[in-house]
């Protein structure tokens, strides 16, 4: 899978959790829960969903990788290509 | 129900500040309780004076007050001499913006250091402090000022601009905001406001009486509820401080719990300032990694957390925690919604000692019902009335209550009044605060029983109201956030149970005719929700009906919607008029 193509599907599934914000108007460096406000819970379901949608294992002990959006993407491609 | 039983060793039970539960229970007295307080001048008391000043009056000013780790885990720490000149700044910040005694303070903050100095200094300056919970949309945030007549309010730039500055016009009595990192229209900058302030203040003296802290709750219709807290109830702050999170001054102490809800301030400010100990505050969002290691490298002795946070770390697994030692942690406690009984033994199997459970409500301002240090655990159980409290389970009519004495009657969990942080009010709404009382009892809405050892079970809630992450949610404030929807003819909220949240809000929604049932709306109505109401109050699941169940009188049968998704008997259907389609 492309990076882009993992950014695309990434957006997605933040889009079903926080659909009221738009991804272009977010800090993608800065805190991602703080930028698309969620709460951890929302944040669990989202790891859940990408999880499911890469089959992959996102291990809560990645979670210091997945602190912005940009981290997360980079997280995603580098498993993926692993 | 005494299985599994946690047996505490003689050892424990000796070194603990409630050593022997019975003793304490023949012997307490509220009026000792607050003779240990220090008190200013002509028997006056200020919550912020016992918190901060005393220490500085008693010598231990260079103890560390605030350990505060920020997000990027640098260190920041105050000492209690630091921590009053700040607070000292805040207060005369209040004076000169005209901020005056009984007004109302607001904060909208995640964990910052100015959150504390905000909290101790607006009680210095004789205003009422009032935490918002930064997850909160513009919605809830609009509800909780208007009711509680914000004058002013210290936030960050972001939560401004996304948050309030949408909702000020709204907001005539809100005269200050003071932004913490940034400048918006009509703010002020706090940091300019605290350089030029004095260091010194004289707290102002308080009557026991006066109103202190407003906290909000919601029930299951109306508005959500001001509840209005006195300065006297730091006695009882510091008394349950003691008891039943076994809090000493030589503590390094970890509440993690969020600022903006009524744990933040009586457990993460009040009780441990002016037991004394040493506060981690840690800024960052829950990461079961960093809090494994915050419990190591901080040394923490006492750990007061939620099961919301138990569970995630359970859920982590076995492994994260192995390499971890935790030889300082001597206490730890779980409070907002029942702690299940697994995470209880499971705490019991990674650090070697079981979460101790506790029950209590905004409206009680302190803990009532505890597992104690000294005293043997029955997982899932939360514990005895604290010494001090009289607590009873009650059959509750209309009209009458009778009380339920035989083990394991399940009734309504009430308590006898007159404890010192039991609420005064609910601000602006005699009526409703009034019917928590019937025959000399508060009644909790917590449905519960106790066992032949006298140990309290939770058992449910007797309305509507949801607890999902350990909050208090009501289905009116969200059901009228989703029926201002163009789509949206009618709407029900319910809780369904979560295994890690508790509860999560779940909403049911009829369309207008000429509306489609289809995922782009669902995701609009999403969207509608959780940009008025915030992450925390906002439904986690949306799902379409023809019709809604209701009754003769056109009520939404919320129960029966909950019931059919669970599996459970529909109970008494006999008003049903209009079914679920």
């Amino acid at each position: 899978m492309k990076p882009a193509e993992i950014q695309i599907a990434l957006k997605e599934e933040l889009h079903r959790i926080a659909p009221d914000i738009e991804v272009t108007e977010i800090d993608p460096a800065a805190d991602l829960r703080e930028e698309f406000d969620i709460d951890s819970i929302d944040f669990l379901t989202l790891v859940t969903a990408l999880g499911k949608r890469f089959d992959l294992a996102m291990p809560e002990a990645d979670y210091a990788h997945m602190g912005t959006f940009n981290d997360l993407l980079t997280y995603l491609v580098g498993s993926l290509h692993k | 129900m005494d299985k599994n039983k946690i047996i505490k060793s003689e050892n424990i039970r000796r070194s603990a500040n409630l050593p022997d539960y019975e003793t304490a229970l023949a012997t307490f007295s509220w009026s000792a309780a607050h003779d240990v307080l220090d008190f200013m001048p002509g028997g006056a008391l200020n919550i912020a004076h016992e918190a901060i000043d005393k220490h500085l009056i008693l010598g231990q000013g260079e103890k560390i007050a605030l350990r505060w780790i920020a997000k990027t885990g640098e260190r920041t720490e105050f000492t209690y001499e630091e921590l009053a000149h700040l607070t000292n700044k805040f207060a005369n910040v209040l004076q000169a913006q005209g901020i005056k005694k009984g007004d109302r303070v607001y904060s909208l903050l995640g964990r910052k250091p100015e959150l504390f100095i905000a909290a101790l200094g607006t009680l210095k300056a004789g205003c009422v402090f009032c935490p918002l919970f930064s997850a909160f949309g513009p919605e809830p945030i609009k509800a909780r000022m208007e009711i509680g007549g914000a004058n002013a309010l210290i936030t960050s730039a972001s939560l401004y601009r996304r948050k309030v500055k949408g909702i000020r016009a709204e907001l005539p009595s809100l005269r200050n905001v003071f932004l913490i990192d940034g400048e918006a229209e009509g703010t002020n900058l706090l940091t300019d406001l605290m350089d030029t302030a004095s260091d010194e203040f004289s707290t102002v003296p308080m009557k026991p009486e006066d109103m202190a802290l407003l906290h909000f709750t919601s029930g299951t219709t109306g508005r959500p509820k001001g509840v209005v807290h006195v300065h006297e109830a730091v006695v009882a702050h510091h008394v349950t401080g003691r008891f039943a999170l076994d809090l000493r001054p030589t503590d390094t102490y970890w509440c993690t719990a969020d600022p903006g809800w009524v744990t933040g301030t009586s457990y993460g400010i009040i009780a441990p300032l002016v037991i004394g100990v040493t506060m981690i505050v840690d800024e960052a969002d829950f990461d079961p990694a960093r809090w494994y290691s915050i419990l190591e490298t901080e040394g923490v002795n006492v750990w007061y957390t939620a099961p919301t946070a138990i569970r995630m770390l359970m859920k982590a697994g076995r492994d994260m925690p192995t390499g971890h030692e935790f030889p300082h942690l001597r206490f730890m406690a779980s409070v907002g919604e029942p702690l299940n009984p697994e995470a209880v033994v499971w705490g019991n199997e990674v650090f070697g000692q079981p979460f101790h459970d506790n029950w209590w409500q905004t409206e009680t301002g302190g803990i009532m019902i505890a597992n104690y240090a000294s005293m043997d655990v029955k997982p899932g159980s939360m514990g005895k009335p604290l010494p001090g409290i009289t607590a009873g389970i009650l059959n509750v009519t209309p009209t009458d209550v009778q009380e339920l004495t035989e083990p394991l009657a399940i009734g309504e969990l009430a308590l006898r009044p007159g404890w010192p942080s039991m609420m005064r009010a609910y601000l602006h709404e005699e009526a409703r605060y009034n019917k928590c009382f019937r025959g000399g009892w508060y009644l909790s809405g917590d449905l519960a029983m106790r066992d032949s050892d006298g140990y309290y079970w939770f058992v449910g809630r007797s309305d509507d109201v949801i607890k999902s992450a350990g909050h208090l949610i009501g289905p009116f404030e969200v059901e009228s956030a989703l029926l201002e929807h163009p789509a949206v003819a009618e709407v029900a909220v319910v809780g369904l149970p979560d295994e890690t949240a508790g509860e999560i809000v779940k909403a049911y929604v009829a369309l207008k005719p000429g509306y489609q049932a289809k995922d782009g709306l669902r995701l609009d109505l999403l969207g509608h929700a959780r940009k008025r109401l915030g992450p925390a109050v906002a439904p986690k699941e949306i799902v379409f009906r023809k019709n809604l169940p209701k009754t003769r009188s056109g009520k939404i049968m919320r129960r029966l919607l909950k019931a059919r998704e669970l599996g459970l008997p529909e109970g008494d259907i006999s008003t049903l008029e209009s079914d679920e389609q």
